[in-house]
């Protein structure tokens, strides 16, 4: 027993080893905000992820592609464990934030998720006000005492989304009456407004059209200043476009993870090949 | 060559007409598929026809037999307060007036009125056009306003329930007398009241004021109403916090592993439950072990709760179901707890589905009669009851019970009570339907 357990942490040491030297080696002097190490999911009897080592870096956008059911929004959704709501869903292997074990005893999930905040799929605002869809992080949180701090902060998260000046005269309207796209970066607005360190999009435009797209990937641009963002994408233009790493998912394993230009100038893996030139995917 | 090349072609013309879609063949299959489509369409309005023809019979049943039970015929006679039968010290203490003897105050009334009857049976049978509960009228009277003692005024009383019936319409003058509830004396008295205005009929205040008598012209639904407007109070006190919370906790928070589905089975199972066995339950458990009061609407409130629970329990699931997951990933999302997530989002959005499920609920229980059976309410009660221990019946068992008398009046009370009844369903289930309609969003 113990000598299986010592290999085991042999190998850990030897993986994580292995993925700093991996780190050193890149140019990209960044730091790390969250690392995953052999990080296994299981659906009841079934692995969706088998294994997966991943850097995230800090104020970088790190992409996320591979073909359907490859893991990644599987993955993305380890990261803020909103897999806890699934029944049957059990993590296996190393997750921290800041060198905080995310899946240890001690994290909070409340505080875990006002930390890294997630935009989804689907546009999903509150049947609220617009205001209120921004207000109602800040207030569970106590981040607003009075009414002109909440103000200002409903201000600057719709403006930081682009937002603002589309509805600052309709803010008690209902969010569900925007466009798609606005719906989007409502949500987007939404998630900064209580001010995370990690922002985790789930294919925040493919409910979209290009003009929607284009605003969006604009406003991925501009938050990276403030927030490290991680983006499952299946569009390639725009992983290519939005992004400074990229990871390729493939079948529940990450195939290869380097600077965008790398991923797609030179890919290293054939199968990442394969599917940047649109083989299969 | 040049043959076979034209022959073939010619026989791939014929073996491929124009199109599939323009055979015979498929025009045939098109007519079948339209004719049992008009044939489904034929069925489903013979069934609701037939809903509708048998719900207006109904209805109208109901009403055509009920709907005299709005009116009450009264009499009126001039009546001499006579002070030395009424208060012969002058004190005027209610509680002499209270024992005065109305009685003979009225008859002196009637026989002032009809001079020309003199026997003592006759006088007596002349006396039956009144309601008995005459003296009662005239004592609240005096009661109310003991300067009329001694006055000479005139007085509409209750006509008796037979008199009423006769003037309704329902007895036939025609019958011979001995198979007549009102006799020839009696409706030359009536024709001779009704031609200088002593005979008319007014809105049945009664009815909608008094609790139950054994005289149909005296009895009135209040009592009933406000019996089961108590034991709903209980009903939904109870019920709804706990069947909600339940639904929450089921839906939201609880592990879906066997006990989950073996208790969400024995929810399903409770709902199907035939009502009586609640009642059994309440007079096992309530009444023989805890010693709770029979006929009390506290105890039918719980009861009733009881046989709702399962019904609110269930709607509300199916409410909270029915909001989408992308509404709770959100605001887990952003960092709220799972118990804010429910109070905040999920439970706001899944409130018209509750509200409509929780009336229907109540509009089952307030129509429930068999368990109360049980529990005693079917007890004959006068009073108004005043509180949650206070003996009471509600309104179905109080229709149950009409039903089961045999003066005639108490037939169209029956109906009268059926209608009220209908109206309070009617008016919950329209609440249901508008606040669904009005808080229904969409997202």
């Amino acid at each position: 027993m113990s000598v299986q357990t010592e290999t085991l942490t042999d190998r850990t040491a030897a993986m994580t080893q292995a993925a700093m030297t991996q780190t050193a080696a890149r140019a990209d002097t960044a730091a790390i905000k969250m690392l995953a190490r052999n990080v296994k999911v299981y659906y009841g009897p079934k692995q969706a992820l088998k294994g997966i080592n991943l850097d995230i870096l800090e104020n970088r956008v790190l992409a996320l592609i591979g073909p359907s059911g490859c893991g990644k929004s599987t993955f993305l959704r380890c990261l803020n464990r909103m897999n806890d709501t699934i029944e049957n869903c059990r993590v296996d292997g190393t997750l921290q934030l800041d060198g905080e074990d995310i899946y240890g005893r001690m994290i909070d999930t409340v505080q875990l998720r006002a930390r890294v905040g997630m935009v989804f799929q689907k546009p999903n605002p509150f049947p609220k006000s617009i205001y209120d869809n921004i207000a109602y992080g800040p207030r569970i949180h106590g981040m607003a005492t009075h009414r002109d701090e909440m103000d200002e902060v409903v201000q600057k998260s719709l403006e930081r989304a682009g937002l603002w000046n589309e509805v600052k005269d309709r803010l008690k309207e209902p969010g569900t009456g925007l466009s798609g796209g606005q719906q989007q970066r409502l949500c987007i607005a939404r998630a900064i407004a209580v001010s995370p360190e990690v922002i985790l999009m789930d294919e925040p435009c493919s409910a979209l059209d290009p003009i929607a797209t284009a605003h969006i990937e604009e406003l991925i641009d501009e938050l990276r200043e403030n927030f490290t963002i991680v983006i499952v994408t299946h569009n390639m233009q725009q992983a290519a476009r939005v992004s400074q790493k990229t990871a390729f998912f493939h079948l529940g394993d990450m195939v290869e993870c380097d600077d965008t230009e790398e991923i797609f100038t030179n890919p290293r893996d054939e199968r990442t090949q394969g599917y940047i030139t649109g083989r299969y995917g | 060559m040049t043959d076979l090349a034209q022959q073939g072609s010619r026989d791939m013309t014929m073996a491929h007409p124009k199109s599939r879609y323009q055979s015979a063949e498929f025009s045939a299959r098109l007519r079948a598929r339209y004719a049992a489509e008009q044939r489904f369409r034929a069925y489903g309005i013979a069934a609701v026809s037939l809903a509708a023809v048998m719900l207006v019979i109904l209805l109208g049943s109901i009403v055509s037999k009920g709907y005299t039970a709005f009116w009450q015929n009264e009499i009126r006679l001039t009546v001499t307060l006579d002070p030395a039968e009424l208060d012969p010290q002058g004190t005027r203490d209610p509680k002499v007036l209270a024992q005065g003897n109305y009685m003979k105050l009225i008859r002196d009334a009637l026989a002032a009125r009809f001079p020309e009857v003199t026997g003592r049976n006759e006088r007596r049978q002349l006396a039956d056009i009144l309601s008995n509960g005459a003296p009662f009228t005239l004592q609240k009277m005096v009661m109310a306003d003991p300067s009329l003692v001694g006055k000479t005024v005139p007085v509409w009383f209750q006509a008796s329930d037979d008199v009423d019936q006769l003037e309704k319409g329902y007895i036939d003058r025609s019958l011979p007398e001995v198979q007549r509830r009102v006799n020839d004396l009696q409706i030359k008295a009536l024709d001779s009241l009704r031609q200088d205005g002593s005979l008319h009929a007014g809105f049945n205040t009664t009815l909608f004021t008094a609790g139950d008598s054994r005289e149909p012209e005296q009895a009135g639904i209040w009592g009933a109403i406000v019996g089961s407007f108590l034991t709903l109070v209980v009903t939904m006190g109870l019920s709804v916090p706990i069947g909600i919370a339940a639904a929450v906790y089921m839906e939201e928070f609880a592990p879906k592993n066997r006990w989950t589905d073996l208790i969400e089975v024995n929810i399903n199972n409770l709902a199907a439950v035939p009502s009586i066995i609640y009642g059994l339950l309440g007079l096992a458990v309530f009444l023989n072990f805890f010693g709770m009061p029979r006929s009390a609407p506290v105890v039918g409130g719980v009861v009733l709760a009881l046989m709702t629970l399962p019904v609110i329990i269930i709607a509300a699931r199916v409410a909270l179901k029915a909001v989408p997951p992308s509404i709770r990933e959100a605001a887990l999302g952003i960092g709220a707890s799972p118990l804010q997530t429910v109070m905040h989002h999920v439970l706001p959005l899944a409130m018209p589905g509750i509200l409509t499920g929780t009336i229907i609920g109540m509009a089952r229980a307030l129509g429930e009669t068999a368990p109360l059976l049980m529990i005693g309410m079917i007890a004959f009660i006068v009073d108004i009851p005043n509180s949650f221990t206070s003996s009471a019946t509600v309104l179905p068992v109080q229709i149950f019970m009409w039903s089961d008398s045999p003066e005639r009046a108490f037939t169209e009370r029956t109906s009268a009570a059926i209608m009220v009844l209908l109206g309070f369903l009617i008016v919950m289930n329209g609440l249901a339907v508008y606040l669904r309609k009005k808080f229904e969003r969409r997202w």
